[in-house]
């Protein structure tokens, strides 16, 4: 059992949690990622590493609600706790020798991607972050992001908060002002993570997204979360979750994240219908 | 005296196959008895020679004839830390079986449905834990919690070790949890052995993912002053045909733990899996079986096994193939799949195949499978599952400098289980590649051994 130490609601969906894992915390790097179970009938999830403390022995997760198992981690407390908790899994983000990169988050992806940035801010890496959420109300660590970033850019896609726009416009417009990058590293939703890749395509500029997709065991055993990355099928659990994202099939890995999407739907109506019960 | 076994009670082939119980029921006492009196008390006991433990069959039997299955049970114990889990899922018609007298005019001793008979009548009737023996001082690490890891924590804390094993899931067992349905292991048993074990003082720590949590060397800086690697063969092949990345496709492995593991069977399981109509399990081995069982429960119409040589060739014991056949999967042998086809959406929505016909024997042994010319047709399936192989998990070989490794990824380890590092053995899949339980359990038991003679040279 792994003890909740501190939870933070960051906006309606996404929650924070930082979790006593003390064996995790003392190998965790950014990049890789945890897999747990909420409770004794619950799923595996895997989940990216926010953030870690080595010395106080915590990990930080931050996730989206968006299925039954992270609306009942949802309802979980500080103090409550989580039936399993195992990593760190999956190969840590390649940060060695960067000079300046455009780490590009949309979403809750930018809780991945605050990690790279904050490790790359520290080895003394230009870090340029361009952000993007759909409004407002969902913009998450902003304060974070300025605090490692030589340039923040914060764009919402109906221009409630920061620039209007989409994370690619902001990109484009990088690119255009003459900024040279010698990585960009995007991570959010795959659409997005798609249209990063397009547009740096154009400008050969070497791009690293991180895949997080359907996985069970999270060591290589299933095989539920291979990719199609430069023809070859990979398996996001070992061989990632960071790939090469000129090289990733992302319709496929489109279509087969949304294999269980009816099964999540059920069960996450199951679960609101559980707490509302439990409400009254 | 009969030529035959005594019969073992069943579920019937169309009720077993919509539910999850277990398919055997097991012998009744007299059942039992009267199989018991068919043994012929060898004195040179050929039985013994067959079985990869070595358990003293013959004794073990002259206490069933008479009715003490207690003492029947403890006689099996002092060689097999898993009775229950062998007495079902040995192939005991290729070992023990195969070697007896009986054999010769008629059907060998029933020996597996005995051990499985006496181990369950202890569940059943022994309430009482073993006691943990005199600590001797010593500490020991088990890497996986599967049959040759359970096995050599159960034989070094019977010699006193502290034994702590370090599982990557959730949940101790290893196949005997993801991969063995309930209805051939029910998992009850599985977790009544591993409590057993823990009476004796054994640390099982699950959620540590050895090379990424902890890694070898770091065992030993703990203080661990032998460790086994018992880390199975995890890692799923697929054919490299097109279509295998459709929405449908699964390998044995993700479909068999997402039923078993983690329980998708069940209503109140949070973990999805497909409600497919019709199957295909490409592979004609144990694990093929288990998983066209598991989709037929699941709902399936129809289930087929495609396998590209014939029955005479599957690899999975016989009466695993005849049980599944009463349950109505289709063997499609003869045939082999060249393109899963998908539809808009990215889903399966049919398989193409070829048939073969047999040429020379090949490598090994077997008659090599040739395509036959103009054979092509679509299979019509929504749901294809690979159960073609596994290979061992690279995590450990990539974060343990000094520990030698085949072409193929299996660990090298001598006759003893010795690796290549100085006080680190290692057994089962990790080191033979996809075998039996019974094998690694066997593998497991003489690296005890030979941990427990290292262990005592250095001190």
């Amino acid at each position: 059992m792994y003890k909740i130490l501190r939870k933070k609601v960051l906006n309606p969906t996404v929650t924070l949690m930082e979790i006593d894992a003390p064996l995790v915390a003392k190998k965790a790097e950014p990049g890789q990622f945890i897999i747990l179970r909420v409770d004794e009938n619950g799923e595996r999830i895997p989940l990216t590493v926010a953030d870690f403390d080595r010395e106080a022995g915590t990990i930080t997760i931050i996730f989206q609600i968006v299925g039954g198992s992270t609306e009942k981690l949802n309802h979980k407390e500080e103090g409550d706790y989580i039936y399993d908790f195992v990593g760190p899994l999956g190969v840590a983000s390649h940060t060695e020798g960067l000079k300046k990169v455009a780490v590009v988050g949309g979403g809750v992806g930018c809780a991945i991607a605050y990690p790279i940035a904050k490790k790359l801010h520290a080895q003394g890496c230009e870090v340029h972050s361009v952000v993007g959420f759909r409004n407002k109300d969902l913009v998450i660590l902003e304060d974070e992001f300025r605090a490692v970033s030589d340039k923040l850019c914060l764009m919402t896609d109906d221009g409630s908060y920061g620039e209007k726009g989409l994370v690619t416009n902001a990109l484009q417009a990088l690119i255009d002002a003459g900024e040279q990058y010698d990585e960009v590293i995007a991570i959010g939703p795959l659409i997005m993570m798609k249209f990063v890749c397009a547009l740096t395509k154009e400008y050969n500029i070497k791009t690293i997204v991180s895949m997080n997709p359907i996985m069970i065991d999270g060591t290589g055993m299933c095989g539920g979360c291979r990719l199609t990355v430069g023809g070859k099928t990979k398996f996001a659990c070992v061989d990632g979750p960071d790939f090469d994202g000129h090289e990733v099939d992302f319709d496929e890995a489109m279509e087969r994240s949304n294999m269980y999407k009816d099964f999540e739907r059920r069960k996450h109506s199951e679960a609101c219908n559980l707490f509302k019960k439990e409400v009254m | 005296m009969s030529l035959k076994k005594n019969e073992m009670p069943v579920q019937e082939p169309l009720v077993r196959n919509k539910n999850f119980k277990e398919v055997a029921l097991g012998y009744t006492e007299e059942q039992a008895i009267d199989e018991a009196n068919r043994c012929l008390g060898c004195k040179n006991r050929p039985c013994v020679s067959g079985c990869p433990v070595s358990i003293d069959i013959p004794d073990f039997i002259a206490k069933v004839k008479i009715g003490d299955f207690e003492g029947a049970y403890q006689i099996v114990s002092r060689s097999s830390a898993l009775p229950a889990v062998c007495g079902r899922v040995c192939p005991q018609e290729t070992q023990c079986e195969s070697k007896c007298v009986r054999g010769i005019k008629g059907e060998p001793v029933a020996i597996g449905r005995l051990e499985r008979f006496v181990a369950d009548w202890h569940m059943a009737n022994c309430k009482e834990a073993p006691t943990p023996p005199a600590s001797n001082g010593h500490k020991v690490a088990i890497i996986g919690a599967g049959p040759s890891g359970l096995t050599c924590a159960g034989d070094l804390a019977r010699m006193g070790y502290k034994v702590t094993i370090f599982e990557a899931l959730h949940l101790a067992g290893g196949v005997l949890v993801y991969g063995i349905p309930e209805f051939r292991l029910p998992k009850a048993i599985v977790q009544k052995e591993i409590e057993n074990l823990k009476a004796l003082g054994v640390e099982v720590n699950t959620n540590v993912v050895i090379g990424r949590t902890i890694t070898v060397d770091e065992l030993f800086e703990q203080g661990y002053e032998s460790i086994f690697i018992g880390s199975g063969a995890g890692l799923p092949r697929f054919m490299n045909i097109p279509g295998e990345n459709l929405k449908g496709v699964y390998s044995a492995n993700e479909y068999l733990t997402r039923t078993n593991l983690m329980k998708a069977y069940l209503d109140g399981s949070d973990t999805p899996i497909m409600n497919a109509k019709n199957v295909a399990v490409v592979g004609g081995g144990n694990v093929a079986m288990d998983a066209a069982r598991c989709a037929k429960r699941l709902g399936a119409e129809n289930v087929y096994i495609v396998y590209r040589r014939g029955k005479e060739e599957m690899p999975a014991r016989n009466e695993e193939i005849e049980h599944a056949e009463e349950e109505q999967i289709i063997f499609k042998t003869l045939n082999n799949p060249v393109e899963i086809l998908g539809d808009e959406h990215k889903c399966v929505k049919g398989m193409k195949c070829v048939e073969m016909e047999l040429g020379e024997p090949d490598e090994s042994g077997r008659r090599r499978p040739v395509v036959k010319e103009g054979s092509e047709f679509v299979l019509d399936v929504d749901c294809v599952i690979m159960s073609i192989g596994t290979s061992p998990n690279p995590l450990i070989r990539n974060t343990t400098e000094g520990l030698d490794t085949q072409k193929w990824g299996g660990i090298v380890a001598d006759e003893n289980g010795l690796t290549s590092r100085e006080g680190v053995y290692a057994g089962g899949d990790a080191v033979t590649g996809t075998a039996t339980v019974i094998l690694a359990m066997g593998a497991g038991k003489t690296a005890a051994k030979a941990m427990d003679e290292y262990i005592k040279s250095k001190n």
